[in-house]
């Protein structure tokens, strides 16, 4: 019942209500956080694009000629490793997550506030020792740290990144923790489990994930980090060990790892096709469900990536076979925010542009993981570049359009100011052509057989390789468009009232910027969290 | 146009106690919100220890021969007396989170002053075993050799898991001497009262929890397969 | 291998590439399918249901939980979960295949190091970072790596398998088509895993035989085997066959492939990894009826020497699988080719 005709950024919000640098670095405030958040998720997300650049320049021609081997090893390594552990994985949840969840619950801040600032400082100092790791030359195992190559013979700085993710993983840790006891015991009164938005349940299942995966591959790196320390023999068969082993501990995190990456960005998608229908998720239980079925299923897999590496046939029938079954609840969500269109009042705005983008990326990338998860197949594709597309179809194409897709539409909410829309629906669409350019001919270049982590490939492989790096370049003046309008508009942007979408969600009826305590008076919720059917409501435009 | 909302309390009126921090509507939510953080955290520490216990299994299966040789290293009476330690401070400390519910403050300080003391004497305990593998060449590494070991070059393997499985035990119960020294300090001025004591049972279930750990940590490293002769 | 500029599919070189193209032709049909379906719903819709001011369509409050909206669910679950089980099944009976080598397959072996593949022929013939083999034949590589994990790679046969260190692992394939192809490594090694690949002839079988006649001058991996056996002074416990048989040890000849019941009861197979880990970890099973004195040769014997050690044993066995073209026959005298068809084929137990 707000009716904002002042622009909010007078009255005293998060943003105002408090000066200086102690106050954001001692603050228990869920909102200043995950701008903290932002801040540093953003950096990391660009360091990890040069490296991108500097394979994608590599790879224009066949010889190994701008880096040699080494330093190669070392660029993809890196962009591996902070793409991963220090963008993808704490972006929408640190983020988004952080601002919304306390608001979309109705919740004065998460649970634990000061878990929550903990979390920040924990991240800080993993991202420390890997940047230390970074200046001091470096780490070539690739992401995946398999040994005996990562135990015994690399030259770089393992135990050193080694342990920046470990204590990185903490942080995961314990942001998925927060969203758990918030999600469970912080709803305002009257609001149901199936009243909650489905950018909750998202947030739920993924916190999940976090939870029970994260210590794994904790314990994986500290005993990796004893043995290269030690030279004890986990994994390293001159020592007795398995380097096997080491293999099935660290995909039992990793794989659900990537549904940390998506979900969130499932949720944000959930809310985003909503809005801009003007009409409430068709098959809302189902994606719920679908959500929790992801992460459960998620958990059951980790051995496709194993088909070729000794695992017993038996062994991989299984895991073939639960890959095809956690691929299920994903084409149910993209058929429900697909009808969800139908009888709705589309606006293509610019998060939606990126939306209806993540729905065309992430099919194709979820249907190639399926020729991935077929045996045979699998076989002839695995470690080679069409995995490399496989995967960043459904991370850069999935989860990072929906982290834009986010961003954009949850600015105003942040920042009490709109972000140009010509400039971001161009940006849109140069992320969108230059993404498939750089990415689809990689499909086709790993059906050939150009296995991954190669610098040096034969002459016929040129071709699809200066496509795919002319589509890199695209792609990255897609990325830094934003970063540059999204900065203009903190100052220059036109001011934003507290709905400018005409969205049904508790967090749109509050100022924009939220005031420290979220809501004025707290919520009482009667209904469902997506109510289109109010005059009002539609006739916005 | 939000019909989804009605306003009904004002955001600052209720405090049912100092103690109720500010984004907590009641003591009750607050304290509910502690409990299935605890709990939350202990499913994590369960998945962190899985893994070790998970390379346990794997290289026992692989390697009977090795670990049942290796095992029989371990000092049982020894073993046995931890074992007794740590499962009277968890009855001390249980009994401490009960005269904390109830406001007998020498009481809780007592008990948790001998949880305190069980705990070092584990720790202490725990040192001198760790002493004794080094000076008999089982720490794995470039000093390690085995005397009596079968099979040598996975003997190993059990003392890594070993020295791996009980370290990180210790080090849980090292951060948990650290907490009851502060939770000892705070008792002492009266800080828990039977209606806040939240920190004293959180702490409990964590210290319970690092006992079960053990629990399984005994007879997984000490007493299975170990060949009869050796008991000292 | 000509170099060429430009290519869009890989060569079908091997008997199962064709029967891996049609799964993926099938996988790139449904996916393509699907992929056009939902982005033609999507820009469909963001065109038809398109927001204009004062225009509300009917049934805009659908939301799923109509019967309809219960059977476009239950719809769109079941045919993918049924597109799916297809997936599934025809790739894992492909991969069956695969995993499977004939019993008739010709055995080269591998080795793999930083940053070369080392590939020894029965016959005794070496390459490296070469694989020559004949047309039509079933093949069956034994591969190991003597540090990281490797992987060997063939794209033109489809077929691909990691290289592990301490282990022994398997590929087979049946060559169709002559050429020469890629070998790639296709598991990241360090520095020059780029670097390291190679190129694989397949010869019509006389062009083989004349290849294989050129040979390497140093006898059959068998027979250097044997010399090895004879240099580690192995048959100073294990009687084979040679006369001075003491009972110190098992007798190895006939075991290979066959059950061996262990000093604790239970019972394992004499495969190669058995006797690899045998050579190099004496005490991690003791057969029945014997003491643990073998010393371990852990450090004194290359991963290519093991290889040959193996198929020394290996010769030892009357039922050895072996190739038509490629006779591997026992390292002989006349004594101990009568002393091989006699023993029993369970050597368990002293005398």
């Amino acid at each position: 019942m707000i009716t904002a005709t002042a622009p909010a950024k007078t009255e005293v919000n998060y943003l105002n209500c408090e000066h200086g640098l102690k106050s954001w670095l001692l603050t228990g405030d869920h909102k200043r956080i995950a701008v903290m958040y932002l801040i540093v998720v953003t950096v990391f997300f660009f360091m990890g694009g040069l490296y991108a650049a500097g394979i994608r320049l590599e790879l224009a021609t066949p010889a190994g000629d701008l880096f040699d081997s080494n330093t190669y090893n070392k660029v993809f390594t890196m962009h591996g490793v902070l793409m991963i552990f220090f963008f993808l994985i704490p972006s929408i949840p640190a983020t988004l997550g952080n601002f919304l969840i306390p608001l979309m619950v109705g919740a004065k801040d998460l649970a634990f506030p000061k878990i929550n600032l903990l979390s920040l400082y924990i991240y800080a100092v993993g991202a420390c020792f890997t940047l230390w790791a970074l200046i001091s030359g470096g780490v070539d195992t690739g992401w995946t740290f398999y040994t005996p190559f990562s135990s015994s013979y690399s030259n770089g700085y393992v135990i050193t990144v080694g342990l920046g993710i470990f204590i990185n993983g903490f942080s995961s840790i314990l942001t998925g923790l927060n969203f758990i006891v918030t999600i469970h015991r912080m709803r305002s009164p009257g609001l149901k489990w199936f009243r909650l938005p489905l950018f909750v349940w998202a947030h739920y299942a993924t916190s999940i994930i976090m939870i029970l995966g994260t210590p794994v591959i904790a314990v994986t790196l500290f005993l990796l980090v004893l043995e290269r320390g030690l030279h004890i023999g986990f994994f390293d068969p001159a020592y007795g060990g398995d380097p096997v082993l080491f293999q099935h501990m660290f995909w039992f995190y990793s794989h659900p790892a990537v549904y940390i990456m998506i979900l969130p960005s499932m949720g944000v998608i959930s809310e985003v096709i909503s809005t801009f229908s003007s009409k409430k998720p068709f098959g809302y239980t189902f994606i719920a469900f679908s959500s929790v079925a992801i992460a459960v299923f998620g958990f059951l897999v980790w051995g496709h990536h194993l088909f070729v590496a000794s695992q017993s046939t038996y062994a991989g029938l299984v895991f073939s076979i639960l890959s095809y079954i956690v691929a299920i609840p994903s084409a149910i969500k993209v058929f429900n925010w697909t009808a969800t269109m139908y009888n709705g009042r589309v606006r293509l705005t610019t998060p939606m542009l990126y939306a209806l983008g993540f729905i065309g990326l992430f099919t194709i990338g979820g249907l190639t993981g399926l020729f991935l998860a077929s045996m045979g197949l699998d076989v002839h594709l695995t470690d080679t570049y069409f995995v490399v597309a496989h995967f960043h179809y459904v991370m850069v194409g999935g989860a990072i359009l929906g982290y834009l897709a986010g961003i954009h539409f949850w600015w105003p909410k942040m920042f009490g100011v709109m972000y140009p829309e010509t400039p971001s629906k161009i940006s849109a669409w140069l992320v969108f052509l230059g993404f498939n350019l750089t990415f689809f001919p990689q499909f086709i270049l790993g059906y050939m057989g150009m296995p991954r982590r190669y610098h040096i490939y034969p002459p016929e492989f040129q071709v699809f390789n200066v496509l795919s790096s002319a589509g890199a370049s695209i792609l990255g003046i897609g990325f830094l468009l934003p970063a540059i309008y999204l900065t203009w508009s903190l100052k220059y942007g036109k001011p934003a009232g507290p709905n400018p979408w005409g969205s049904t969600t508790l967090e749109w009826q509050t100022a924009s910027p939220p005031p420290p305590t979220n809501f004025d008076v707290t919520p009482v919720i009667t209904k469902e969290a997506y109510d289109y059917s109010h005059e009002e409501v539609l006739d916005i435009g | 146009m939000d019909s989804t909302v009605e306003t009904v309390i004002p955001a600052e009126a209720h405090h049912d106690s100092s103690a109720v921090r500010h984004h907590f509507s009641t003591a009750e939510q607050q304290k509910d919100s502690a409990t299935i953080g605890m709990w939350t955290f202990l499913v994590t520490e369960i998945m962190f220890f899985g893994g070790l216990f998970l390379a346990y299994f794997v290289y026992r299966q692989a390697y009977p021969a090795a670990f049942a040789s290796a095992s029989s290293k371990t000092n049982l009476a020894i073993g046995a007396f931890n074992t007794t330690v740590l499962i009277c401070s968890s009855l001390t400390m249980a009994l401490g989170v009960y005269f904390a519910s109830i406001g007998k403050k020498k009481l809780l300080i007592l008990f948790l002053v001998l949880t305190l003391l069980a705990g070092g004497a584990f720790l202490g305990v725990k040192a001198f075993e760790y002493h004794d593998k080094w000076v008999h060449h089982e720490v794995p590494g470039a000093h390690f050799d085995c005397e009596g070991c079968a099979d040598p070059g996975h003997a190993s393997l059990f003392f890594a898991l070993y020295f791996g499985m009980t370290g990180l035990h210790a080090s849980h119960m090292i951060v948990g001497f650290v907490i009851l020294v502060i939770l000892i300090f705070q008792a002492s001025k009266g800080r828990y009262t039977p209606e806040w004591y939240t920190p004293v049972e959180m702490f409990g279930l964590y210290w319970h929890f690092v006992d079960i750990v053990w629990i399984f940590l005994f007879p997984l490293l000490y007493l299975i397969d170990r060949t009869k002769e050796r008991l000292f | 291998m000509e170099p060429r500029s430009f290519q869009l599919f890989p060569d079908a070189a091997s008997s199962i590439a064709g029967q891996v193209d049609s799964l993926y032709a099938f996988f790139v049909l449904v996916s393509a399918f699907f992929s056009l379906l939902i982005a033609f719903l999507v820009i469909f819709f963001a065109y038809k249901f398109r927001f204009r001011p004062g225009i509300i369509p009917a049934g805009n409050t659908d939301d799923g939980h109509s019967v309809g909206g219960m059977i476009l669910e239950i719809v769109w679950s079941v045919i993918p979960l049924g597109l799916s089980m297809i997936m599934f099944a025809w790739g894992a009976s492909i991969y069956f295949t695969e995993s499977r080598p004939p019993a008739d397959s010709m055995e080269i072996f591998i080795t793999g190091k930083r940053w070369m593949w080392k590939v020894q022929h029965m016959e005794g013939a070496r390459e490296i970072n070469e694989l020559h083999v004949p047309m039509n034949r079933n093949i069956k590589l034994t591969m190991t790596s003597e540090d990281v994990i490797h992987d060997f790679s063939i794209p033109a046969f489809r077929t691909k398998a990691d290289v592990l260190p301490g282990k022994y692992t398997t590929e087979w394939f049946q060559p169709t088509k002559p050429g020469a192809y890629h070998i790639f490594c296709a598991e990241y090694c360090g520095t020059k895993h780029s670097g390291m690949v190679g190129t694989v002839y397949v010869l019509n079988q006389q062009d083989y035989q004349d290849w294989l006649a050129r040979g390497s001058g140093e006898g059959s991996m068998a027979e250097q085997g044997q010399a090895l056996f004879n240099q580690l002074g192995c048959g100073n416990c294990h009687p084979s066959l040679v006369n001075n048989y003491n009972g110190r040890a098992p007798n190895l000849a006939g075991i290979y492939n066959n059950k061996v019941t262990l000093k604790d009861g239970t019972a394992t197979r004499a495969d190669e990894a058995y006797i690899r880990e045998s050579v190099l970890f004496p005490q991690a099973k003791i057969v029945a009826g014997y003491d643990d004195i073998m010393p371990t040769f852990s450090g004194l014997i290359s991963e290519e020497g093991m290889l040959k050690l193996i198929e020394y044993v290996k010769s030892l066995s009357p039922q050895v699988n072996s190739a038509e073209s490629a006779p591997s026959k026992p390292v002989t005298d006349a004594a101990a080719e009568q002393k091989a068809g006699r023993n029993p084929v369970n050597p368990a137990g002293k005398k």
